[in-house]
């Protein structure tokens, strides 16, 4: 949210600096992002008045002027190129040592700061002490400054004092607040919001903007509004102006639109911008002629029903689109955008304003199925409450007097469902001192929700407060407990240690124990822990050869991916440690050894409906150095030594990995895990130069059985007797075989 | 006869001077025992008076020899070893052969610090599923369907109702649902928001903090917190607190540690500030309570969470939060310990 200091202090006497209000804001809960100081670029400019013109006597389109640039400085003779001079005028002198902002486009690549240097100097043989300046070099435009944008010299108002800093002159002594606004403060989201904050934590009175309006009575049909889907639409307010006239906005509205980045149109569109930017209600405003049958019709939109919006953009609605009709077709996708139909025209006549409320998720849901959004959108995501409807619609009638832009007539409409009764609540001093954990004083509680306008009453240990109609956030007593700490001061809480809160025990349950002596294990044996993304790629199951029927691709695929690359939930572990190792060799970290243990999800069904089982995984990855299978195995051996695990290992098979390296573990009749060496096809596909080995263990079932206490046996009395047998046997037999006969 | 001995004492006497060698010491004194042999079998051609004379000669002769030879021995030894020393000189400076050891994953390590300092204060941990149904990852902890706080994270959504879960406090609510309080437990764990940049990673691991019990106060959560800092960074960390908003707790506090690089003086690493923002916290909301059947009117609590990566790259220095997912070894040897 971009604030202009200067406009704050119309509703707030503002005594203290900008970067103390940023500090003040940022203890109350408001952190201030950044604070531009728009008078950066423009240092040591002044308003000169030229005294004296002549020609210079090289030059054709140049002059040399005589510039009174005030006290201490007095008269220069100054330079210009400039056309649009007289003796008399007033305009931007910028002196020896000054600077302003860079214009030449080809400067401003070179010069990405913007900011040009001045000195004194000679041009064609004349001395200059400055330099006089266009609007541009002091980086304003017209609504900005009147006639900023005019060719040639800045000419500044005949009442600017001469030897004035420029910055004051032309507004750019002020500062823009960025400040971020968390989600339960929608209210916050407009200059009078914050305006209502800066009020609180200064303590200083809030100037609430004028809002008086005198509707004269017409005679003309009356506009009448149907709110059809009051769940989208709780609280609709319109008003018919009539008597409408073009023109130009004042340059204070300008200038203050210019300040929030938005440009000036015409009165009527200026002035709802200007509500929305001042106290945050988006406002659209009809031409009241073009609206068919005099009616206003809030309904959702018939499947297939067509709007073209004010960006000449052609959509076509459902029933989830929420629209503002007239007697017979969409005038407005409501809380969006308005219809290139009922567009404000320079002819039009009268207006139909309208500031209403929309439900926040319905202009979410057009919004993103639209791919359409505008500021009013976005605003009324955040949340537009009911009671600024009616404190929106009443500023923009006053600001039509005001500018003279039309005739407020006593044609008008509030359609409201919501209940505008003020919210009363009643909250224990003793609670909420209780939840803090310290003593507030009551006359601090008192001042404080006084400040935030909740009338506070105290009533022995019992307080009743009105909640304002724009804190929809408040609706128990912790929510008044954070305003009163956040404006009595988070600096007053005194740390304690959970003085009245039971003994427990804490630490890790077995389970968790036993997955971290499993990792220190095999920390011990040299394996680095590995974390990976818990997604990875569809591509990754072709690369692991994995077969169309395999059950590794009966993964959970995200709904919503970053990309393509990243959207299956993990089936196995195997292809993420792979890409270790490639990445590893790729970079020449030639030998490696690392683990993860980690989830994989295993959907009960597809498409998914409920929640996969979550399986606990071991996958072991070792390359290059003197690695090989067995060193593989040795780990897998150790883990099996130190927690009872009697592991068996056969000959078995997998996708990816070598038919004649590759072993099947099992636990007794249950198969628990694989291991062997990378397919060298895949190997080759990668381009790698060194191989590859991969376990991959179920740790779910491994943990289940696994028993990681020490059982103690005392050592034999007597020395073992060894005997060495040699045999010759057939190819065939395995050792573990031969062992067993 | 006394002749002969007196030969084998001058042969003998000078084989032991020039012998160099362990090895020909040896055979001199193989030979010598080999010719006293021969001299005693010349004994059986004496008279037999005579025998018991000469035997003496014979046994001081043999006694004399051999402690020469001891002596020599001792000597040739000496030089022996001497030899060995020089030739056996190694370069110590070499380097040594290790078992080399692993290492744990930084992200390993500071959960398994997390949770030393918290299980101190009776803390226990509690892992819940990554896969979460809408109700237990918003919906229970006070964040409907159209509530805007859902913008504050990008969630991937599996189907309608079920979804990666976005914050480890998804398990805050079902700790509740199956136990009555007192309850504190952490819940460490990946989380995931689709969020993709050099300070963002769309997987990360959280580590929820939770307590619930009767008079659980802000001031409770703070003195934690302090403990925490303290134990975590250093002694002279100081904690700060200031308001902020989630959905599921209240008040809530964004919660900032003094920077760990320049004390507080301001740095490049706190952006000039002092402080750095570790962990979001708060007392939890009412209707989070009553969500998960706890009585809000007797209980009172807070819960707070951190992302591990954010405190390990603070820890150690680590800049891009991607070089944590990269596994590679030169990264991860860096972290034995």
């Amino acid at each position: 949210m971009k604030v202009p200091f200067s406009w704050l202090k119309d509703y707030v006497d503002i005594t203290v600096s900008p970067s103390e209000l940023a500090e003040k804001l940022f203890s109350c809960g408001f952190e201030v992002e950044e604070i531009v100081y728009l008078g950066e670029k423009v240092t040591n400019v002044v308003v000169g008045q030229i005294k004296k013109i002549t020609p210079h006597p090289d030059s054709d389109h140049m002059s040399v002027c005589v510039v009174d640039c005030g006290e201490g400085v007095g008269k220069l003779q100054i330079v210009t190129g400039a056309t649009n001079i007289y003796e008399g005028m007033k305009t931007p002198a910028a002196l020896d040592n000054s600077t302003v902002c860079e214009t030449n486009p080809q400067m401003l690549e070179k010069n990405p700061s913007g900011v040009k240097k001045i000195k004194k100097g000679k041009l064609r043989g004349v001395e200059s002490f400055g330099m006089l300046c266009s609007g541009d070099e002091l980086g304003i435009n017209n609504d900005f400054y009147p006639n900023a944008e005019v060719y040639g010299l800045l000419e500044l108002d005949p009442s600017a004092p001469v030897g004035e800093d420029i910055r004051k002159v032309v507004g750019l002594e002020d500062w823009i607040f960025d400040i971020s606004i968390t989600a339960n403060r929608p209210d916050c989201q407009s200059v009078f919001g914050i305006a209502r904050e800066v009020a609180a934590v200064l303590k200083q009175p809030l100037k609430t903007p004028d809002c008086s309006f005198t509707a004269v009575k017409t005679d003309e049909k009356d506009v009448e509004v149907k709110v059809l889907a009051p769940d989208l639409c709780p609280r609709y307010v319109g008003h018919y102006v009539t008597n409408v006239t073009g023109g130009v906005s004042p340059a204070w509205m300008r200038k203050r639109l210019a300040l929030c980045g938005i440009r000036s149109i015409s009165p009527m569109v200026d002035i709802t911008n200007f509500v929305l930017l001042e106290i945050g209600q988006p406002m659209h405003a009809f031409d009241a002629d073009e609206l068919g049958q005099r009616t206003i019709v809030v309904r959702r939109a018939e499947n297939g029903e067509k709007i073209v919006t004010l960006d000449k953009k052609e959509f076509t609605l459902t029933s989830e689109n929420l629209v503002i009709c007239d007697g017979t077709r969409p005038v407005a996708l409501a809380g969006v955008m308005g219809g290139l139909n009922s567009e404000i025209k320079d002819s039009t006549k009268a207006v139909y304003f309208e500031s209403a409320k929309f439900a926040r998720d319905s202009v979410r849901k057009t919004s993103r199925s639209l791919g359409q959004s505008s500021d009013s959108s976005s605003r009324f995501e955040k949340g537009v409450d009911a009671y600024t409807n009616a404190f929106g619609m009443a500023r923009a009638l006053h600001l039509v007097e005001e500018l003279g832009c039309g005739v407020v007539t006593d044609i008008c409409r509030d359609v409201c469902a919501a209940d505008l009764t003020p919210r009363k609540m009643t909250a224990s001093i003793e609670k909420i001192n209780a939840l803090l954990g310290i003593t507030v004083p009551n006359e601090e509680i008192l001042s404080i929700l006084d400040r935030l306008q909740f009338k506070p009453e105290i009533n022995g240990d019992v307080f009743t407060v009105e909640v304002p109609g724009y804190r929809d956030d408040v609706d128990a007593y912790p929510d008044l407990a954070e305003e009163i700490i956040r404006m009595y001061g988070y600096d007053h809480l005194t740390p304690t240690f959970l003085e009245k809160a039971s003994v427990t025990g804490g630490g890790l349950n077995d389970e968790q124990k036993k997955e971290l002596h499993v990792k220190n294990l095999l920390c011990k044996q040299g394996y680095l822990e590995a974390c990976n993304y818990s997604f990875y790629s569809p591509k990754d199951m072709d690369l692991m050869k994995i077969p169309e029927d395999g059950v590794e691709r009966n993964a959970v695929r995200i709904l919503n991916p970053i990309s393509e690359e990243l959207s299956l939930m993990r089936t196995f572990l195997a292809p993420s440690m792979l890409q270790n190792a490639v990445r590893n060799i790729r970079r020449g970290n030639d030998e490696g050894k690392e683990f993860e243990l980690a989830k994989v999800y295993l959907p009960k069904e597809q498409p998914v409906v409920n929640q996969p089982i979550e399986e606990k995984r071991l996958v072991l990855g070792v390359w290059g150095g003197g690695n090989d299978f067995f060193t593989l195995k040795g780990a897998v051996e150790e883990l099996a030594e130190v927690f009872h695990l009697p592991f068996t290992f056969e000959r078995g098979q997998k996708p990816y990995l070598h038919p004649g390296v590759t072993a099947k573990i099992s636990l007794g009749n249950q198969e628990v895990g694989v291991m062997g060496e990378l397919d060298p096809s895949i190997a080759l596909a990668l381009g790698l130069d060194k191989k590859v080995y991969l376990a991959e263990l179920n740790y779910s079932i491994i943990e289940s059985k696994a028993d990681d206490s020490v059982h103690y046996k005392n050592l034999p009395k007597f020395p073992e007797a060894q005997r060495d047998l040699a045999l010759i046997v057939n190819d065939e037999l395995t050792w573990r075989k031969s062992k067993k006969c | 006869m006394k002749q002969k001995i007196e030969n084998l004492r001058l042969e003998t006497e000078a084989a032991i001077a020039g012998a160099e060698s362990g090895r020909a010491l040896y055979e001199a004194k193989m030979k010598f025992q080999a010719s006293l042999k021969e001299v005693m079998s010349g004994m059986k051609d004496l008279a037999k008076e005579e025998r018991p004379a000469f035997g003496k000669i014979v046994n001081e002769f043999k006694q004399t020899m051999e402690s020469a030879f001891e002596e020599r021995a001792i000597v040739v030894r000496q030089k022996e070893m001497e030899e060995k020393y020089r030739s056996e000189q190694i370069d110590v400076t070499m380097p040594g052969k290790r078992v080399v050891s692993g290492a744990l994953h930084p992200i390993t390590v500071v959960k398994n610090e997390l949770i030393d300092v918290f299980a101190g204060m009776g803390f226990k941990v509690f892992e819940g599923p990554e896969i979460e149904t809408d109700y237990y990852n918003f919906t229970a902890l006070n964040t409907p369907k159209d509530h805007p706080a859902r913008d504050m994270q990008d969630t991937f959504y599996l189907a309608e109702n079920l979804l990666l879960r976005t914050q480890t406090s998804a398990g805050q609510v079902r700790v509740m649902e199956s136990g009555k309080p007192p309850i504190k437990i952490l819940s460490p764990g990946r989380v995931f928001r689709s969020d993709d940049d050099a300070t963002h990673s769309p997987m990360f691991h959280q580590m929820e903090g939770l307590v619930v019990d009767k008079g659980i106060t802000l001031c409770d959560l703070q003195g934690m917190l302090a403990e925490f800092a303290r134990k975590m960074f250093t002694s002279s960390t100081k904690v700060r607190l200031r308001p902020s908003y989630f959905p599921f707790t209240e008040p809530s506090v964004e919660v900032d540690l003094s920077c760990s690089e320049c004390g507080g003086k301001g740095c490049r690493l706190c952006k000039g500030t002092g402080w750095i923002e570790v962990l979001g916290a708060g007392m939890v909301n009412r209707r989070v309570l009553e969500n998960c059947g706890v009585d809000p009117d007797v209980y009172t609590g807070f819960a707070f969470g951190m992302g591990i990566e954010r405190i390990a790259m603070l820890k150690y220095g680590v800049n891009n939060i991607k070089t944590l997912f990269e596994n590679d070894v030169r990264f991860l040897k860096q972290f034995k310990d």
